[in-house]
């Protein structure tokens, strides 16, 4: 039985090592999409564009300005003369912030009276609205808090002291890089060995298979190991390049991880497997790998939190393999996380995997077309 | 061209004919459309509620109690007490709370006397955008807690920086209004794609080019009634997609349909000559669907400024960014729904869809022959 | 400049080469091809798959550019002028060009307004072709609802529309039943005679080259000859034989006659063995077969079908030809269990909605039988088959392979069957020895026996010069034998063959028949399927299947003695056929 279980495996890489397209689906679409998402994907702001209208154009005002032209994260686009090109700036989207100051600001602060600065904020893009208003904030916080220690106030009661656990700088990087080993991996296992029944099905090898004296099990496991294999490779390649190439750190240790990524790509094979027996052409088995990838994608904390969803969709993601090795894999990297504390990512894996692999071995043969 | 006009009748009536008889272009155009809009609008949101965030008072007071409340009162935190900090950061580590907020015991002794007693915010930063979100959101709890302790004692505001907020096109600041628009980019990307790569791979797989190209028919009316059934097809799927975004999802929708229709038309135009090109490099389906999905929905999905900011890509990936068409329409979109018909918006972009569909469809037409290699 | 005298010829090629980049390689697929069609004619554009007529045929109509070589077409040149050209020709693709989600009325409306035809025109043409295709009743069904034979004639009713002077037809009869052969086979006689259209038809059926007027012969890309097809086969008048041997079995006696000398080519037929001589005088029995008791050799008339072997092997020469195949070592089962059934089917159906694909078939197969299913493209043969292997469930009915039902049974059981799919599926990626290790590995062999079947599988089938070409790069006939090689690996005693021959030459079904015979006496019980009525003449018995039912079982020599008349002295495999069909039809009228 191993001995024809092995055979097959030699065939599977073979066939996928022999092919162009295959080779290519391997190698090229992970290189650019790990740069692209590396660099792309990112919720860092900089250079945000932003324009100011000083009606007071005192020290005060100035020294306010100042502090935000300062920041890399706004770049001063214009100053302004006139409320009425506020609205215009912001409508045409030639700026994302409008930071106006008030005539009186001066004289207000001086009088303790609250002195008064107008955001003006384009919410097309409410995430960076609410970045921009977060930066924004905190700067005139810092601002008001030297004013008062400056002019002799008193020190309000309490600060905060922010610190971020395992993401110190909170880079948007260290967040996507590691989710890229999840989403690569799953596209390559599904697209290589998910789609090779229907490949198999269409140029009819996959009869011969099933009239040679292999049992559903052999032919499971024989197209099962290569994607093992392959997931486990692609997946290596692209830890190594988030640790040596975008230098995120790996707290954790290889066990956990790579016990994870059996799981994920043991439950991702099952589920191309199953949808490619279910298909009757190459073409239907494509549309169902698409249909199943993006939402495997969308649902599962790799750019959106699932914890804003609402909450039946957020119980319906308990089956997404994807999440789960997410979880995995950015726990390793930046939180050290262990084999037990990542016990309730490991089940709902090997479930799945459990499930897709036994349905797809009984469509196999059952499927008629 | 009385004859040319027949046979563009002749094609475009057996066209439609199809699309009756075989229901899965129907089913790319709407059924596609619907189901993605679905999924994306329900399931992607980037507006955090409901934190759950560990509390932590070393020595309880009132005046903890009033910073703590003001935590409370806010809609984005859900705030659990722990007695002791580890036990807060075992929480932290299993995810069970986002952020910690803790109040050492010697919080109000400093606040009272020199003030500046620090409170410790510790927030879970693998997530990092939504770490910085949660740090938004405890900063301004703490900004109204000062205010308010100090309005209490009669003292002149701590802060005496008032800031009032103004957000245009979105006062709610409800990630959903923005990210819908940009979805329906993204879809009809890669529906038009997929529509006509499909459909032209599967006439030369089953042979029907072939003889289309014996008859008197030219290459330019064998293309246009490919086009055009398509095109309405598409623009069914985008009005189908905009209804739902206004209804579904209660998206406002401020601009007029008149320039949302032109503008649409524009972009289908450039997605299907992008179907048509790489139908003319792709001869059978499944190739044809592999290419249209690698080139249209991971590019629209990143690359499109749908949900990354463009303006804080590095530079070159800035530059690849112009020749994505999803970039040009997410941002008609965004306007057109949220702020009405900005010219200074719509028309540079427009401008940028005609130039690419003219491009598209020119290369396709070029590259088009009535010849079989 | 006067002109040269001779009338214009409706198509003029002339050293026409076309090559096709593979990767790295070219190959060519049309190789200096020079030769006229006559107006007013049918001309047979005829060789197995792969000799390059399909690509002949787009060249002439304007599909596809030549690499060198000027094509005229009608006085015009098509790649000067192909507009010009297509507005003169009708050109049906294979698979014929029709919109199988449009009724067949709205495929002539849509092929009439391409062609440009004025709406008055239309009716009287309609009702003209519609009547001459006998597809008057069926206007408003769907084309992808017809039966292989109707489509071939809607096809062929929208590309003669408007009226085109020159009719190209790419192997509109593959895979059609042989009544609907024939019907196509009148009416583009009918177009020659009434319309004076002069037709180009490609074939792989060497006995339709005796329908045209003129014949082009290709083989791998080059012209093998041009001329009157009853020329091609007058050289070999006096040279074929049918004989029977009253000592020796056919299958021993066609052993014996293929490796004689002075004997080009041997084929059995029913239960003589046909052959053809190099030189035309009645062999002596006695020479021929030595110690044979009660030889008798009779002379019979010349077919296309030998002319075309003897160019193959004077062109090809003894080093071209495949190794001659002794009968294929299979470790002899006992042959104990002579005339024991091995495969019994009994009321075997299935439906797929409520389409009955088959319906209530019956048939055994005895040990050591090649057992033929015999039928065209969609009479049921192939679900048949795929039941028997196990590769769909049946409806109703029950079956026994070798006692077991190999849908459900152990998989032992499966390793008793070998199993050659249609278009001989293998691992197009893989080298011939990586798919004979992976089949080996497949079917449970290992060690010694493993080393030595591959070993067996390369010497046996000639794969050596080869073993390490990649399997989707090989010629048909390589492939073929590399598919019966995989499927004999584990030496099983039942065959299951799907289609073995559809496509390659002559030669090689000549020496894929000559192994089958092998195992058959050996022992091995085969099961074919096959849509070459001459197939059945190899057959020990077969049924006929259409419609899902099967219309006559026996022996190829009984079936086709229930036609046998004075009008009628030596029916062929297809008459008989045909004779069938239309029993059935009236039967069902009556």
């Amino acid at each position: 039985m191993w001995h024809q279980v092995f055979a097959l495996i030699v065939k599977e890489l073979l066939a996928v090592l022999k092919d162009r397209k295959s080779r290519l689906v391997l190698i090229g679409p992970p290189l650019i999409q790990l740069m692209v998402f590396g660099y792309a994907a990112t919720f860092d702001l900089d250079h945000v564009p932003i324009a100011v209208y000083d009606e007071d154009l005192s020290a005060e005002s100035r020294d306010l300005v100042a502090r935000f032209t300062g920041s890399p994260v706004f770049e001063p686009k214009a100053f302004l003369r006139s409320a009425r090109d506020i609205d215009q700036l912001i409508d045409q989207r030639k700026v994302a912030m409008v930071l106006s100051v008030d005539r009186r600001f001066t004289r207000d602060l001086l009088l303790h009276r609250p002195a008064r600065v107008q955001l003006i904020v384009d919410g097309r893009n409410s995430n960076t609205a609410l970045l921009v208003l977060g930066y924004a904030n905190s700067i005139i916080t810092d601002f008001s808090l030297s004013w008062v220690k400056g002019h002799g106030g008193r020190a309000p009661p309490a600060v905060l002291e922010m610190r971020a656990r395992y993401n110190p700088t909170l880079s948007s990087q260290w967040f996507i890089v590691p989710g890229i080993v999840a989403v690569l991996t799953q596209v390559v296992v599904l697209l290589v060995i998910g789609l090779s029944v229907a490949r198999e099905r269409e140029a009819g090898t996959f009869d011969q298979l099933l009239v040679t004296p292999m049992r559903q099990i052999d032919i499971l496991l024989g197209k099962g190991l290569p994607g093992l294999l392959i997931g486990g490779i692609e997946a290596s390649v692209i830890i190594l390049a988030a640790i040596l190439w975008f230098s995120v750190p790996l707290r954790g240790g290889l066990l956990p991880l790579y016990f994870g990524l059996f799981l994920f790509v043991a439950a991702v094979t099952g589920i191309g497997l199953m949808i490619s027996s279910l298909a009757v052409t190459q073409q239907q088995a494509l549309l169902g790998a698409f249909l199943f990838m993006v939402p495997s994608i969308t649902l599962s904390d790799f750019a959106t939190p699932i914890a804003n969803m609402p909450s039946l969709i957020q119980d319906l993601t308990q089956i997404n393999p994807m999440r789960h090795f997410l979880a995995v894999v950015r726990g390793v990297f930046l939180e050290g996380a262990t084999v037990p504390s990542l016990a309730p990512h490991y089940w709902p894996m090997a479930a799945v995997a459990a499930a897709s692999l036994f349905a797809a071995g009984w469509l196999f043969r059952r499927r008629v077309y | 061209m009385r004859d040319s006009l027949g046979r563009l009748r002749g094609l475009l009536r057996k066209e439609f004919l199809q699309i009756r008889r075989d229901p899965s272009a129907i089913a790319v155009a709407f059924l596609l459309p619907a189901f993605l809009l679905l999924i994306f609008g329900f399931g992607v949101s980037l507006d955090a509620h409901d934190v759950p965030v560990g509390v932590v008072v070393d020595h309880p007071d009132a005046l903890a109690a009033s910073f703590t409340g003001k935590l409370a009162n806010s809609p984005y935190f859900q705030p659990r007490s722990f007695a002791a900090m580890a036990e807060a950061e075992k929480a932290l580590a299993s995810h069970e709370v986002t952020a910690i907020v803790w109040l050492r015991d010697d919080f109000t002794r400093r606040a009272l006397s020199g003030g500046e007693a620090p409170v410790g915010v510790i927030v879970n930063g693998t997530d990092a955008n939504s770490a910085r979100i949660v740090e938004g959101y405890v900063q301004q709890a703490w900004a109204n807690w000062l205010q308010a302790e100090a309005s209490e004692r009669g003292a002149p505001p701590p802060l005496p920086v008032a800031v009032t907020q103004t957000v245009r096109f979105n006062p709610a600041v409800s990630s959903r209004d923005y990210l819908i628009p940009g979805l329906i980019a993204m879809i009809m990307t890669l529906t038009g794609a997929l529509l006509t790569a499909l459909v032209i791979a599967r006439e030369w797989e089953r042979g029907t080019m072939e003889a289309l190209m014996v008859t008197r028919a030219t290459i330019r009316e064998i293309l246009l009634a490919k086009l055009l059934p398509y095109f309405l097809l598409g623009m069914g799927g985008m009005a189908a997609s905009v209804i739902m975004a206004a209804t579904v999802f209660d998206v406002p929708f401020h601009g007029s349909l008149a320039v949302l229709s032109a503008t649409s038309a524009l972009f289908l135009l450039a997605a299907l000559g992008m179907g048509l090109l790489i139908s003319s490099v792709a001869r059978n389906q499944f190739v044809a669907g592999q290419i249209a999905i690698i080139t249209t929905f991971l590019p629209a999905f990143i690359l499109s400024g749908f949900i990354f900011d463009i303006g804080s890509m590095p530079a070159p990936v800035r530059f690849i960014t112009h020749v994505v068409a999803a970039r040009y329409f997410v941002a008609i979109l965004q306007t057109v729904f949220l702020a009405g018909d900005v010219w200074a918006v719509i028309l540079p972009n427009a401008l940028a869809l005609a130039a690419m569909a003219a491009i598209f469809l020119g290369i396709a037409r070029l590259s088009a022959r009535k010849r079989l290699d | 400049m006067a002109a040269a005298p001779e009338p214009a010829a409706a198509l003029r090629l002339d050293g026409v080469t076309r090559l096709f980049r593979a990767g790295r390689r070219s190959v060519v697929a049309v190789d200096e091809v020079s030769g006229r069609v006559e107006r007013g004619a049918v001309t047979g554009l005829i060789g197995p798959d792969g000799a390059g007529k399909t690509t002949l045929m787009r060249l002439c109509a304007g599909l596809l550019l030549p690499d060198r070589g000027r094509i005229e077409v009608l006085g015009v040149d098509v790649v000067q002028a192909p507009a010009a050209v297509q507005a003169r020709i009708g050109y049906m693709p294979q698979r014929f060009g029709l919109y199988e989600d449009l009724t067949v009325q709205e495929n002539l409306d849509l092929y009439a307004e391409l062609q440009g035809m004025p709406a008055a025109a239309r009716g009287p043409r309609y009702e003209e072709l519609l009547h001459m295709t006998g597809l008057a009743r069926f206007t408003d069904r769907l084309a992808g609802r017809l039966s292989g034979g109707m489509k071939q004639k809607l096809g062929l009713a929208c590309t003669l529309l408007g009226t085109p002077e020159l009719l190209f037809l790419d192997e509109p009869t593959v895979g059609v039943d042989p009544v609907s052969r024939r019907e196509l086979w009148a009416i583009v006689d009918h177009l020659t005679r009434s319309e004076g259209t002069t037709v180009l038809v490609s074939t792989s059926y060497l006995d339709e080259a005796e329908r045209c007027r003129a014949v082009l012969l290709m083989h791998e890309g080059r012209l093998l000859g041009a001329d009157d097809p009853a020329r091609f086969t007058a050289g070999l008048s006096g040279r074929s034989f049918h004989v029977t041997a009253g000592g020796l079995g056919k299958r021993r006696l066609h052993e014996r006659l293929s490796g004689a000398p002075g004997i080009i080519d041997a084929t059995i037929q029913g239960a003589q063995v046909r052959i053809v001589t190099e030189t035309a005088s009645l062999p002596s029995a006695a020479a021929l077969l030595p110690e044979v008791p009660d030889v008798r050799i009779v002379a019979v008339p010349p077919r296309f079908e030998d002319s075309f072997i003897a160019l193959l092997k004077a062109t090809r020469g003894a080093a071209g030809t495949p190794p001659a195949a002794g009968p294929p070592s299979v470790a002899a089962p006992a042959r104990a269990g002579e005339g024991e059934e091995v495969i019994v089917v009994h009321n075997l159906t299935r439906r797929f909605g409520s389409f009955r694909a088959v319906d209530a078939v019956s048939f055994s197969v005895r040990k050591g039988e090649i057992f033929g299913l015999l039928g065209a493209n969609g009479a049921g043969k192939s679900t048949t088959f795929r039941m028997l292997c196990g590769l769909l469930p049946p409806s109703e009915g029950s079956l026994r392979v070798a006692g077991f039902d190999l849908g459900h049974a152990a998989a032992a059981a499966r390793g008793r069957v070998g199993y050659m799919a249609q278009k001989f599926s293998l691992y197009g990626d893989l080298s011939v020895m990586q798919n004979l290790r992976f089949f080996s590995s497949a079917y449970r062999l290992t060690g010694e026996r493993r080393r030595r079947r591959i070993a067996w599988a390369v010497e046996q089938f000639g794969l050596g010069p080869v073993a390490s070409t990649t399997s989707r790069d090989l010629p048909l006939g390589y492939k073929q034998r590399l598919a019966l090689a995989c499927a004999l690996m584990h030496e099983p005693d039942i065959l299951f063959l799907d289609e073995p021959t559809s496509g390659v030459d002559p030669l090689a079904r000549r020496e894929f028949w000559h192994r089958i015979n092998g195992l058959a006496e050996a022992g091995v019980t085969v099961l074919v399927t096959t849509h070459f009525m001459e197939e059945a003449e190899y057959c020990d018995r077969l049924v006929i299947m259409a419609e899902g039912r099967i219309l006559a079982a026996g022996d190829s020599e009984s079936l086709k003695a229930r036609l046998r008349a004075k009008e009628r002295p030596d029916p062929t495999m297809e008459d008989a056929f045909v004779a069938l069909i239309e029993a059935a039809a009236s039967g069902r009228a009556a």
